[in-house]
């Protein structure tokens, strides 16, 4: 492999700084991205890597910064601009054209001339050079839409290489494909480095970033945090950086006493919608009086796993207790039947799951147990019996304002959340489902939230906490389970964890391997 | 006999005139539905180009210049059309279902404003019209056996829209599969944002597709009431944009079913005008609404099974915003 050339960087970024109203998505970004290099840039979800990428693609402008390529500022409004200083993106959802075989797919934009079959020839030429040089293995005359998950991001990177892309980003690259396809993709970025091309990756895994970067940049809200040579650093630190040092969550709270198991899974899985196992063998048992935490890098199953045991999907095997009933994909439960059951469910997106943004405080606060006789009686709903109960819950769990007949959409992100969390936990459930309970919820709203939620624990509930947020979970949990490819790959007691060992297993790299790197 | 092979013939050449309308306008629905913008507006896009080809006609006498004015009404009602669904992202069914109820009423209106005539226009001479062109030697050959009145009859005494009807399909089809702006209008009405990321723009995209959809419905109302008939009359398309409509359905947006589809529906019209007050032995006289109601019922009984599924351009009636 050649040295890197001691030219200027492929890319220069400075202080980039981009904001969506209240979100500040990016904050005085600078980046270095040498030429004929593959550099990663990792971060949790919302850490700013996309919104930057997008910026370099030209979907949206940066609202100040700098951009340089080849040391030349450039400026890149739309698209076009990237492509023509020869910026190339492979988005995490493909942009293709089912209908369409490779070969159209590929010269859309660059026809080369009114008429399609001169330009059909050329590119017909093209593809097989640059099939030649980089082996990609992608019939020209192929429907897209019959072609599987890899070999349509294979298309998009022959898209990108086609208009002469020296620059190529890939978002999320390996999140839809499979070990052999990810294998094969990394291969083909290797010879695209080989032939002086410059690779971006973005992703939050980090062992695909120390299996094929040179260099990686670690983003978190929105800044750069640190910048490393991969060949020095390694998963665990990465890992740290990534998830880093927020806001101390002090929490006081009794040691559990543990009761009766109330929830149990046994041997779940599923497959998700592109067939990759999403649950791989899930098992574990939630007691009686203890808050049990999961957690992991989002996108590792967690929501499948609570999506099956709230009742939204049935696993395709394995069986799930509650209280001693059996719930199997011969005995497939529903959401309702699970809270008959005793199973309250406050889900990762309340607002497209725990209410509807369009309705009243009041009838949000009903959601679920709408049959209910207290509530409802053969035909009509008992309006007053609902406003009443729905004052009680804005009193008891500080929603605010407290007016009931405001539309949800109205309320902030804490009180949504508030409300939701009220409607779950009135009920006094016997197992409590609970996904990412403060994401997007101000401080004032997650303490009280986390407060409230230690007082359920208390009082017998056995409560799943899904969250992404590694402190949250360190702060409520009495139990710690770690999910990575949608297996449950630890199970440690809160006092028994601390953070960079978590780290260790949500990167699925063995303690092992960690403990001779540290 | 020879009286049958001559009614056959003649009803093969009605079927012609009488689809030349479907057939400009379901080329027409093609180009606007493949570019992804939904269609119900062809009925009324005619209806108006109908009205505006007569009045010019009934004023200048000059069918080039009526045709012309048919045209540019038809454009302007699509472009109110691309205005509300492209660049307001409005909803593309009511803004087509606007444009037919606006079309019928406001023709009428402006007909009696105009020409007094209870909403019609006056009988249009013939050098306002279109009329039938006779092929050179028909009437030398049109006593040979057979080919004369073939000659005669079928492939010739149409007027100048008809042929251009029929030119029009294979021009469609060479446009959609074999251009630059047919890919783009395809991918479009596939998929907007990956015309969008390949820096093409497709608002201006569909606006074409959308004015070509005008200019086309343009000629199918002259069509009726230049050529087909000599002045326009109230409501005088008559359900014919949405046949068009069905047959490109039935056609699966594509240009040769399509015309396949607006012949067949065509036919059964024709047959439908022979066997007005005919009695057709052991059944009777069958009702002539009956069989005005067979292409509406054919359509929808032979896409429910018999065919196949028409699966429409993914992105159809969907406004495109920029994320």
């Amino acid at each position: 492999m050649a040295p890197a050339e001691p030219g200027p960087p492929a890319i220069e970024l400075r202080g980039i700084d981009k904001r969506f109203g209240a979100v500040h998505a990016n904050r005085a970004v600078s980046m270095q991205i040498a030429s004929g290099s593959i550099t990663g840039i990792v971060g949790e979800n919302g850490a700013g890597k996309s919104t930057l990428m997008s910026i370099l693609y030209g979907f949206y402008e940066a609202d100040s910064g700098e951009i340089a390529i080849n040391g030349r500022p450039v400026r890149i409004r739309n698209p076009r601009d990237a492509l023509r200083v020869g910026i190339g993106m492979v988005h995490q959802h493909f942009v293709l054209i089912d209908p369409f075989t490779v070969l159209e797919n590929i010269m859309l934009g660059a026809e080369g001339g009114v008429l399609l079959r001169r330009g059909k020839a050329l590119a017909r030429q093209e593809l097989q050079r640059l099939e030649g040089e980089y082996g990609l293995g992608v019939d020209p005359d192929a429907v897209v839409g019959t072609l599987p998950v890899g070999a349509q991001q294979r298309v998009e990177i022959l898209k990108a290489l086609y208009r002469g892309a020296e620059i190529l980003i890939l978002d999320e690259p390996t999140g839809v494909l499979t070990p052999q396809e990810t294998d094969q993709l990394f291969r083909i970025l290797q010879t695209l480095r080989a032939r002086g091309a410059t690779v971006i990756l973005i992703t939050h895994k980090l062992r695909e970033i120390m299996a094929v970067t040179d260099e990686v940049y670690v983003m978190r809200a929105g800044t750069v945090v640190a910048h490393r040579r991969t060949a020095e650093t390694d998963i665990g630190e990465l890992a740290e950086l990534m998830i880093g040092r927020k806001l101390r969550l002090e929490l006081d709270k009794a040691p559990a006493k543990p009761g009766a198991v109330r929830l149990m899974a046994n041997d779940l899985v599923l497959h998700d919608e592109r067939g990759v196992m999403a649950l791989d063998h899930v098992r574990f048992a939630v007691h009686a009086g203890e808050i049990v935490g999961v957690a992991g890098v989002s996108g590792n199953g967690q929501s499948e796993l609570l999506e099956v045991l709230a009742g939204m999907r049935t696993a395709e095997s394995g069986r799930v207790q509650v209280d001693g009933a059996d719930i199997t994909p011969l005995h497939p439960g529903d959401p309702a039947r699970m809270r008959a059951l005793g199973v309250a469910h406050v889900p990762e997106d309340r607002q497209r799951l725990g209410l509807v943004v369009s309705f009243a405080a009041t009838e949000s606060a009903l959601l679920g147990y709408q049959r209910d006789h207290a509530y409802s009686g053969p035909v009509l709903l008992h309006h007053h019996a609902i406003n009443r109960h729905c004052r009680t819950l804005m009193e008891e769990f500080d929603v605010r304002p407290r007016q009931p007949f405001l539309r949800c959409a109205n309320f902030s992100g804490g009180n949504q959340q508030k409300l939701v969390v009220a409607r779950e936990l009135a009920r006094r459930p016997k197992v409590l489902l609970i996904g990412q309970p403060t994401r997007g919820v101000d401080i004032g709203a997650i303490e009280f939230i986390h407060r409230r939620l230690v007082e359920q624990r208390d009082a017998g509930c056995a409560i799943l906490l899904v969250s992404v947020e590694l402190d949250e979970i360190m702060a409520l949990a009495d139990r710690i389970l770690v999910m990575s490819d949608g297996r449950v790959v630890g199970d440690v007691a809160r006092r028994d964890a601390d953070e960079r060992m978590l780290g260790l297993m949500m990167a699925n790299a063995r303690p092992a391997d960690g403990a001779s790197t540290a | 006999m020879q009286d049958a092979y001559l009614i056959v013939l003649l009803t093969l050449s009605a079927t012609i005139r009488v689809s030349t309308p479907l057939i400009l306008c379901a080329m027409a629905g093609l180009f606007s539905e493949r570019s992804g913008i939904v269609d119900v507006g062809l009925e009324g896009k005619m209806l108006g180009a109908a009205f505006g080809a007569a009045a010019v006609s009934a004023v200048t006498h000059s069918a080039v210049i009526a045709l012309a004015a048919g045209i540019l009404v038809a454009i302007m009602l699509a472009l109110i059309h691309g205005f509300a669904s492209i660049t307001q992202h409005g909803n593309q069914v009511v803004s087509g279902v606007a444009i037919n109820i606006l079309t019928s009423g406001l023709t009428i209106v402006l007909g009696i404003a105009w020409f007094h005539q209870g909403g019609e226009t006056p009988p249009l001479p013939q050098e306002g019209r279109f009329m039938p062109i006779a092929l050179p030697g028909a009437a030398r050959i049109a006593h040979v056996p057979v080919l004369g009145p073939i000659y005669a009859h079928l492939i010739g005494g149409h007027n100048i829209i008809v042929y251009v009807a029929l030119a029009a399909v294979p021009l469609t089809h060479w446009i959609v599969s074999a251009t630059r702006f047919g890919l783009r209008l395809r991918a479009a009405g596939e998929n907007p944002q990956a015309v969008d990321t390949a820096g093409i723009s497709v608002a201006w995209l569909r606006y074409r597709a959308v004015m070509l959809c005008g200019a086309l419905t343009g000629i199918a109302g002259a069509y009726l009431s230049i050529a087909q008939n000599a002045g326009f009359t109230r409501d005088m398309s008559a359900g014919q944009g949405f046949i068009a409509l069905a047959a490109l359905i039935f056609g699966k947006w594509r240009a040769w079913p399509a015309l396949g589809a607006c012949l067949l529906f065509g036919f059964l019209d024709a047959v439908a005008i022979r066997l007005q007050g005919i009695d057709i032995p052991g059944i009777g006289e069958i009702p002539v609404q009956f069989i005005q109601a067979l292409p509406y019922a054919l359509t929808v009984i032979l896409l429910a099974g018999f065919i196949g599924k028409a699966v429409a351009p993914r992105a159809s009636g969907i406004p495109y915003r920029k994320e």
